[in-house]
């Protein structure tokens, strides 16, 4: 298997060109690409990245959008935006496989939008890789921006696990009436790498709802930040959890905001940070794991 | 079998264990029993590796273990279900199953062992073990993993402890039910009549010495009538 095929099952699977419709982006250019009677994918033109449309009423359709860059010292920006028409359901898988061998640094910046109809259902997975030896770094800047209408929900998870010498993630989400929002991150470093990540969602409709959870394992020499800003413009409910562990060396700095603006919001936080408790370890030592393995066992549970 | 020659343990200048000496063999279910801060706890995690005493020696079937980590005594045969089970965030039920019997065990068999011990096996399985369960569900989890290991030494700390009474009564089955099958020893700190009663023997231990030990028959009224520790039976 090639490099490329590689880092594409990183980050999207075996199935990548099983999806309904799928656009295969390595380099900087669209390698591949397939549509189908209700998604429908469309070249910006006034600069670089993708449109992808999804019919009104579709039932399920799934999409794949994975990135690639083996080219040393190539800096890919993406503009690629979703419109999910009412009444819609999708599972869109994307991801950044970046590959350096080289001296110089790789980076990806994909900004993506989401423009989700009334009762639209998306569930958004993203996963970023790096591999490669080379001193270069590879870096990836995601940002992704969701317009959600009445009554649409979103789930997004996004998982980063080693690699990526440098990443600053920022979601920002606006909510309507009835809308839910899911947010799931998983990010673990180690060496020096450095990964920050910002939150900002305005609930604006009644009875809307966000949960955010962001659970990060810092090992080595490794930083991250995690800052998350919650803002409570009607009767809605929104819980942010933050958790981090420590290996080593590692940081984790958490920085909350919750601001809530109407009397029925109810905005809740939760932070903690710190080494694996003891007591886990040993419960699982009990077991018959060796320190290590529970140590293993304890982070692998964590980041599931 | 294990046994335990000459155990000390001091902490603070205070003498916790005092010289113990205890010989437990197979197909025998032991109740340690005594008031609280006797050394019960202390006891059991130095049986278990969690503790190392100051002096003395632990025989495994005959194998000196007194050196050994918690794991290889773990590996070795011993089983030991925690007071306060540990939560842990995003390990399941059915992962700690299936480190407990070092396989890649199924999901029906998970649940046969959450079924011993009166869990609706389904409901749980992929559960966490996190904050989500209540101290009994845990409890009767923490009993799950020490019975999957079939251990040859099962150590429970108090396993009523934190539990409602209608948890109990189901706990209560699963130990009958090690009392008649249970090939290897059984070794359960306990304050419960029901549990004392279970007993082919009770230990009584008091300020970290063996006050009294023997067979329930001959035990359990003076243990019951005498001791500060039974007003908590008592009641």
């Amino acid at each position: 298997m090639n490099t490329t095929e590689q880092l594409l099952e990183e980050v999207v699977g075996k199935k990548v060109r099983e999806a309904d419709a799928f656009n295969i982006r390595i380099d900087g250019k669209c390698a591949e690409r397939k549509e189908s009677p209700y998604v429908k994918i469309i070249t910006k033109k006034e600069k670089s990245g993708i449109d992808v449309h999804v019919k009104e009423d579709t039932k399920l359709a799934f999409v794949h959008i994975p990135v690639i860059i083996t080219e040393s010292g190539l800096t890919d920006v993406v503009y690629n935006d979703f419109y999910i028409e009412k009444n819609s359901n999708v599972i869109i898988i994307a991801g950044c496989g970046i590959h350096n061998e080289h001296q110089k640094n790789s980076e990806h910046d994909g900004i993506h939008r989401f423009f989700l109809g009334e009762n639209a259902k998306v569930k958004y997975i993203e996963k970023h890789y790096g591999s490669g030896s080379g001193d270069g770094k590879k870096i990836l800047n995601p940002t992704t921006e969701i317009y959600m209408e009445p009554n649409s929900s979103m789930t997004m998870e996004t998982v980063q696990i080693k690699g990526v010498d440098d990443t600053l993630r920022v979601t920002k989400a606006t909510l309507d009436k009835n809308c839910t929002l899911v947010i799931n991150e998983k990010i673990l470093t180690n060496q020096k790498q450095q990964a920050k990540t910002e939150f900002l969602v305005e609930i604006n409709g009644d009875n809307a709802s966000t949960h955010v959870t962001s659970r990060s394992v810092a090992t080595e020499e490794s930083y991250q930040e995690f800052k998350s800003n919650i803002i409570g413009n009607a009767k809605c409910y929104a819980h942010v959890e933050c958790d981090g562990i420590l290996k080593e060396k590692g940081q984790v700095k958490a920085v909350p905001e919750i601001f809530a603006k109407n009397i029925d919001a109810n905005l809740i936080h939760e932070a903690a940070i710190g080494k694996i408790a003891g007591e886990q370890l040993l419960k699982l030592m009990s077991l018959g794991l060796s320190e290590k393995e529970a140590e293993d066992a304890i982070i692998k549970g964590f980041l599931k | 079998m294990i046994e335990l020659k000459n155990i000390c343990f001091t902490r603070n200048k205070k003498k916790i264990l005092d010289n113990i000496n205890l010989t437990l063999e197979d197909e025998k279910f032991y109740c340690l029993t005594g008031p609280n801060g006797s050394g019960k706890s202390t006891l059991a995690k130095i049986m278990a590796g969690i503790e190392k005493p100051d002096s003395g020696q632990i025989l495994l079937n005959g194998v000196d273990i007194t050196e050994k980590s918690i794991d290889e005594r773990a590996n070795m045969g011993i089983g030991f279900a925690f007071q306060q089970p540990v939560r842990f965030k995003g390990i399941t039920v059915y992962d700690l199953l299936k480190f407990a019997t070092k396989k890649e065990i199924n999901k029906k068999e998970a649940c046969e062992y959450l079924s011993k011990v009166g869990l609706c096996a389904l409901e749980y399985v992929d559960r966490e073990v996190n904050n989500s369960l209540s101290g009994g569900e845990l409890k009767r989890i923490e009993i799950a993993t020490v019975i999957a290991r079939n251990p040859s030494v099962a150590i429970f700390d108090e396993p009523e402890a934190g539990i409602d009474l209608w948890s109990f009564q189901n706990l209560n089955t699963v130990f009958k039910e090690l009392e008649a099958n249970y090939k290897g020893v059984t070794f359960v700190i306990s304050h419960q009549e029901r549990i004392l009663d279970i007993a082919d023997e009770i230990i009584l231990l008091k300020q970290g010495k063996i006050v009294t030990c023997g067979k329930k028959e001959d035990m359990l009224d003076s243990i019951l009538e005498s001791s500060k520790c039974c007003k908590k039976v008592k009641e």
